[in-house]
């Protein structure tokens, strides 16, 4: 592993592709607006839920807009890096040039997460961190250095867990070819991390920590921020982030064992 | 005679899409699945009591977000993502030297997966009722026959909006985006998180007037038993047909025009 090298490498990705997402630069503006209208959405969503009751799982209005705030982040970093590249590796394999990719003397994994990125995730990521500034003052949290590196662990944390749950489903690609809809079922369950889990029933809620550990995308970061958070739950996140991120690794190596190329 | 012979056409044109898809039936599964959103918000509403204010039961707003469910899986409409495909691969140009407007062939597509896809929603709805037996009902038939001819409208005036926003493949390339702006109004208020009915009075006021709510929310209202205005509703839905048909007609015949073949 030559770190120097993949900086290399990864620069010149970012390079080329920048170079052809900006041939479609209407298409950056109108995927903006949709950022934009999505988070007003959103927010609309919980206006109607929180005038029909003060509290939904023991969360304020103001306590929740912290969990809309990270989700947005997150859905931009999805936007920027996961869902461009992770959907590639359908094409990959079914058009045979997962190929050349294995035959290019860099590690296929980092090659096929890092080859792309969409600028319009930008903005979303940008408008996340707006209303978590907005949400840091409304709920006067001070900030401190402890507060900022645990929510920066978390929150990472919760980007590991989140690619490695885009990956392995993008790796069953190798067996049954088209999982284009099971990404589709991923992202309906993420749907779910816009929401504190408290408001849910108690089945769902093992079922969101235990089985998709959608609960700690979200719900861990925010309490964080609110300070309501017990050390083992973070101590958890960590964990769960480091099993999600090697066992990712080794399903990938273990799924390209499996790999015949198309057409031969 | 002519009457016969479209009516040969479409009877081929269905039987082969039908096949088509049945060759998918994972694909369509994992995509019903996708659909469950509404029954997560279901959870919220009833495990936070949103619905009291509301004056809504549970049972019947439980039945309501099946409903909604059901009329989402049969009015889904992916049609600009199938032409911005064909269009991009040069697909389109033998399309059009047939005597058949392309379009009839997506149409048939998508009814062929919605038949595929019955089966699928009907082992969904069948879980729901094992969990919430106390729901389960029986629409009187000409309720059913009335709902399931405003999901189909509700399906038309979804493929036809799509469709104009496929026809701007003609000049953009990439219409897509577009078509996930246009998703964002679709995705809030057509009431498939939230019934229009709990909206607050400054959007209930204008809503009506658009298409949005009659997309979801009042197929749903209508076979769920909740209360609707069935005969506005059904005119709203023709109104909104009536209008978008002749704009789509005539985008089509400009977009023809403007057509270039792709490597010609």
């Amino acid at each position: 592993m030559n770190l120097r090298k993949y900086l290399k490498v990864y620069k010149k990705f970012i390079h080329t592709s920048l170079a052809s997402e900006f041939e479609y630069k209407t298409n950056i503006l109108i995927d903006l607006i949709t950022a934009i209208l999505s988070l007003i959405g959103s927010i609309f969503l919980l206006s109607i839920f929180f005038h029909n009751n003060g509290y939904i799982g023991g969360w304020t209005f103001e306590q929740a807009l912290i969990i809309q705030g990270i989700y947005t982040i997150l859905n931009g970093i999805t936007n920027t890096w996961f869902n461009p590249n992770l959907t590639e590796i359908v094409k990959h394999i079914r058009e045979g040039t997962l190929d050349f990719v294995l035959l290019k003397p860099i590690d296929s994994q980092f090659f096929i997460s890092f080859k792309k990125i969409n600028p319009s995730g930008f903005l979303e990521i940008l408008l996340g961190f707006f209303l978590l500034f907005f949400c840091i003052r409304i709920n006067q949290i001070n900030m401190n250095l402890s507060f900022l590196t645990l929510s920066l662990i978390t929150i990472s944390c919760s980007i590991c867990i989140l690619y490695s749950l885009w990956f392995f489903i993008s790796t069953t690609t190798i067996w049954f070819v088209k999982t284009w809809n099971a990404i589709e079922v991923l992202r309906s369950f993420l749907y779910i991390g816009r929401f504190p889990l408290n408001s849910f029933s108690f089945s769902l809620r093992v079922f969101f920590s235990i089985i998709i550990p959608i609960a700690f995308i979200t719900t861990i970061p925010s309490e964080v921020f609110l300070g309501l958070s017990q050390f083992w739950k973070i101590l958890l996140e960590v964990i769960v982030a480091i099993v999600f991120l090697i066992t990712s690794r080794r399903f990938w190596l273990f799924a390209l064992k499996f790999y015949s190329s198309a057409s031969s | 005679m002519i009457s016969n012979l479209i009516n040969r056409k479409i009877f081929t044109l269905l039987k082969v899409q039908y096949s088509n898809m049945l060759e998918y039936r994972v694909e369509i599964a994992l995509w019903a699945i996708s659909g469950i959103i509404p029954f997560f918000m279901l959870n919220i509403w009833t495990n936070n009591n949103l619905n009291e204010s509301i004056n809504i039961s549970d049972i019947l707003l439980s039945r309501y977000f099946l409903c909604a469910f059901f009329v989402r899986q049969f009015s889904v409409v992916w049609v600009v993502f199938s032409f911005e495909e064909d269009s991009l691969m040069g697909k389109v140009s033998p399309y059009l030297i047939q005597p058949l407007n392309p379009f009839f062939r997506y149409f048939a597509q998508h009814l062929a997966e919605q038949i595929t896809r019955f089966p699928f929603a009907l082992i969904i709805a069948f879980f729901f009722f094992i969990f919430n037996p106390e729901s389960i009902w029986i629409p009187n038939l000409f309720i059913l026959i009335l709902s399931i001819v405003s999901t189909f409208l509700s399906f038309l005036i979804q493929f036809l909006m799509q469709s104009i926003v496929a026809c701007l493949c003609f000049w953009t390339e990439k219409a897509s985006s577009i078509e996930r702006l246009l998703f964002i109004p679709t995705l809030f208020l057509s009431g498939l998180l939230a019934p229009v009915v709990s909206f607050p009075v400054y959007v209930k006021s204008w809503i009506y007037l658009t298409p949005f709510p009659y997309l979801i929310d009042f197929p749903a209202n209508l076979l769920s038993g909740n209360e609707t205005n069935i005969s506005a509703g059904l005119t709203m839905q023709i109104l909104w047909i009536l209008l978008l048909f002749p704009l789509f007609k005539k985008i089509w015949s400009k977009g023809t025009k403007k057509y270039t073949a792709m490597g010609s």
